[in-house]
């Protein structure tokens, strides 16, 4: 039986075998040293590496972020943790007009390897400026490639695809999933980026849906099949580059399609998707496209009122009737 | 005083002048569009301290770059062609007047978010110390970034983790057309050195050989101490923040006052004084850099502008780094 290890884990496992592998990569962020992560993602890595390669930082955003930006501009290739990605806006400037314009502004001259990983969206309860989702602001950024994965297997083989990327690469896990557990081989591997999985073969109806909301349609799937719903779930994995195909082809066979995301509706990137398959297989829809979303609200702390602005079973269960115009 | 040395000095100076001028007359002839801030006045800084590195430590500087690129390049007609928006820029007519650019060169840009590019230049500095090279960084900015949150954590990183880097602030008295003292709660810009801490000097930015030597100095102490330096070079911009500001915010008077320290015109009295060349030979130099400049302006005219079909080069790299 195949080993089974929680998401930070193999998350360690990928940024330990590729700093063993080249001497470029390196991990800096706060607390990512003696304290081993705020998560501890990095637990282990200070004793393995020393202070050289596990560069414990000052709570400096812009400051550590630019750090990486010129070092991976010169050829490092720098894992710059954010505590979470909420705290990515305080180096926005950085990931948007440095890592992701330098390339393109120099007409090519110049690489950007860098990783920036962390946790995003809600938790439990942590207010406004600790639970968003920022995958839609950094999906419209080109020149960045977004990655989200929802399971250990892939988060250890996407982010060490990501630290060999020749791209800055914006890596968003889950501060819930870190302890989270899933099968993840003993042996070498990666895993592409801009490749969805098709998690669970259907006819009816495709759901589309990444990180956490992969979890959300797990605990969804037996009142779907209540209903008599075989949902055709996906995980695009990489939101930037996505994987068009994968999603087109299923829509041409289910002709439905749900997409479900912890983000803002406004703008979000369920929002492209839906134009994606409006453009270019409007003839295989049987309806509307349909969306669950978070509430278009900052998060407040109440938990009946963060419980009612997020995802929810009720909310994927009720808009995949929709989809398929049944009474839910 | 070497003679060389301070004839190539007066040489790169010129040639960037002459550059700006011929920059500005094609932007009126409507070959050049976009931003275009002038360098004129301020040539001391750029010949000075680059001249104090090796041709092989980093440069990073800001949108007023095109003295930078040219005191580190010498590649008249690259940035004459990347101004004019051509395939034979220095940035493939993908960066502009602002986002002059040159690896082979070392030449880390032409950045155009004030400030936005002190903590890159940190990293840039980071990565020689991490590989035990000896290459030192120098990064320009101009007063206005003295007073941005990424300066600060620029200098403070670089402080803290004793980065090879002289971070060497142009103070040309305006923040676009505001002035200093409005901008500014201290008197010199090297104050802040004093918090994070690291070393600083204050140099007068009009003199080349004031700078040169003062830059030398925080260069060694870079790469034989890996310590950063701050220094200020007190200069002055004789043209608006942009050719399409007319600078109404400034006096005559004090323009005249400053143009009576103009870097280029001091340094030749200095010259003839000292007998190190005639008038004749200072002409002769001019005549040369005035060729060059025209040259680079035929060869942009010339050039092709970037072909449509590579519109989506240069957005992301293929592949992957391989094997460190």
């Amino acid at each position: 039986m195949m080993r089974q290890i929680p998401f930070r884990q193999a998350l360690r496992e990928a940024m330990t075998e590729e700093m063993e592998r080249d001497e470029r990569v390196f991990l800096m962020g706060e607390e990512v040293g003696a304290y081993e992560g705020a998560y501890k993602v990095s637990q282990g890595m200070l004793e393995r590496f020393g202070e050289r390669r596990v560069v414990d930082t000052p709570i400096a955003e812009t400051g550590f972020a630019g750090v990486g930006v010129g070092a991976a501009m010169v050829g490092l290739r720098p894992i710059i943790e954010f505590m979470t990605f909420n705290f990515s806006l305080v180096a926005f400037d950085q990931l948007v007009n440095n890592a992701a314009k330098l390339r393109l502004m120099s007409g090519g001259q110049f690489t950007l390897p860098i990783v920036f990983r962390g946790p995003g969206g809600a938790a439990h309860q942590l207010g406004a400026q600790h639970s968003q989702c920022t995958e839609a602001f950094y999906c419209h950024v080109p020149g960045l490639k977004v990655v989200m994965p929802s399971n250990p297997r892939d988060a250890k083989g996407l982010l060490k695809s990501a630290i060999r990327d020749d791209n800055p690469v914006i890596f968003i896990e889950s501060e819930v999933l870190y302890g989270a557990k899933g099968e993840v081989p003993e042996e070498e591997y990666t895993t592409p980026l801009g490749r969805a999985a098709i998690v669970r073969p259907g006819e009816d109806l495709t759901i589309v849906a990444w990180s956490k909301m992969q979890h959300l349609l797990a605990l969804a799937l037996p009142g779907l099949e209540a209903e008599g719903i075989d949902a055709e779930v996906i995980d695009p994995r990489t939101l930037r580059p996505l994987d068009e195909e994968t999603i087109l082809t299923s829509v041409r066979k289910t002709n439905h399609l749900l997409i479900v995301e912890e983000g803002w509706p406004t703008g979000g990137v369920g929002a492209q998707i839906a134009w994606l398959v409006q453009a270019k297989a409007f003839d295989h829809l049987d309806a509307p496209i349909a969306r669950v979303t978070s509430e278009d609200v900052p998060m407040p702390y109440a938990g009946n009122l963060e419980k009612a602005i997020l995802p929810s079973v009720q909310k994927v269960i009720a808009a995949a009737c929709r989809v398929l115009g049944r009474p839910a | 005083m070497d003679k060389t040395l301070v004839l190539g000095l007066y040489r790169d100076m010129l040639e960037i002048r002459r550059f700006e001028e011929v920059a500005q007359r094609c932007y009126a002839e409507g070959l050049v569009s976009g931003f275009l801030h002038l360098y004129i006045g301020q040539e001391g800084v750029a010949v000075g301290a680059i001249s104090a590195a090796e041709p092989t430590d980093y440069i990073v500087a800001t949108y007023r770059d095109h003295g930078h690129y040219l005191a580190r390049t010498h590649d008249v007609r690259g940035a004459m062609a990347e101004l004019f928006g051509r395939a034979t820029g220095c940035s493939k007519g993908r960066g502009g007047s602002m986002h002059l650019f040159n690896a082979a060169h070392r030449f880390l840009g032409g950045h155009a978010i004030v400030g936005g590019h002190v903590p890159l230049a940190a990293g840039v500095a980071f990565a020689s110390k991490y590989r035990s090279e000896k290459d030192v960084t120098l990064c320009f900015f101009g007063d206005g970034s003295a007073n941005m949150g990424a300066f600060h954590e620029g200098l403070c990183l670089a402080s803290l983790w004793k980065l090879p880097v002289v971070f060497l602030c142009e103070n040309n008295l305006y923040a676009m057309g505001t002035p200093l003292y409005k901008t500014l709660a201290v008197e010199d810009v090297s104050t802040r050195a004093l918090g994070y801490p690291m070393a600083r000097e204050t140099v007068n930015g009009d003199d080349v050989l004031e700078v040169r030597e003062v830059v030398r100095l925080a260069v060694r102490r870079a790469r034989e101490e890996s310590l950063p330096t701050l220094v200020e070079a007190k200069t002055y911009r004789f043209r608006g923040h942009s050719v399409s500001d007319p600078a109404k915010y400034r006096s005559k008077e004090e323009l005249e006052f400053w143009k009576q320290r103009d870097p280029i015109s001091t340094l030749a009295s200095r010259i003839l004084d000292l007998g190190m060349a005639t008038e004749a030979m200072l002409k002769d130099i001019d005549a040369e850099v005035r060729r060059d400049v025209e040259d680079a302006v035929t060869f942009a005219k010339e050039s092709p502008p970037p072909s449509v079909d590579t519109l989506y080069e240069y957005v992301y790299a293929d592949g992957e780094g391989g094997e460190g």
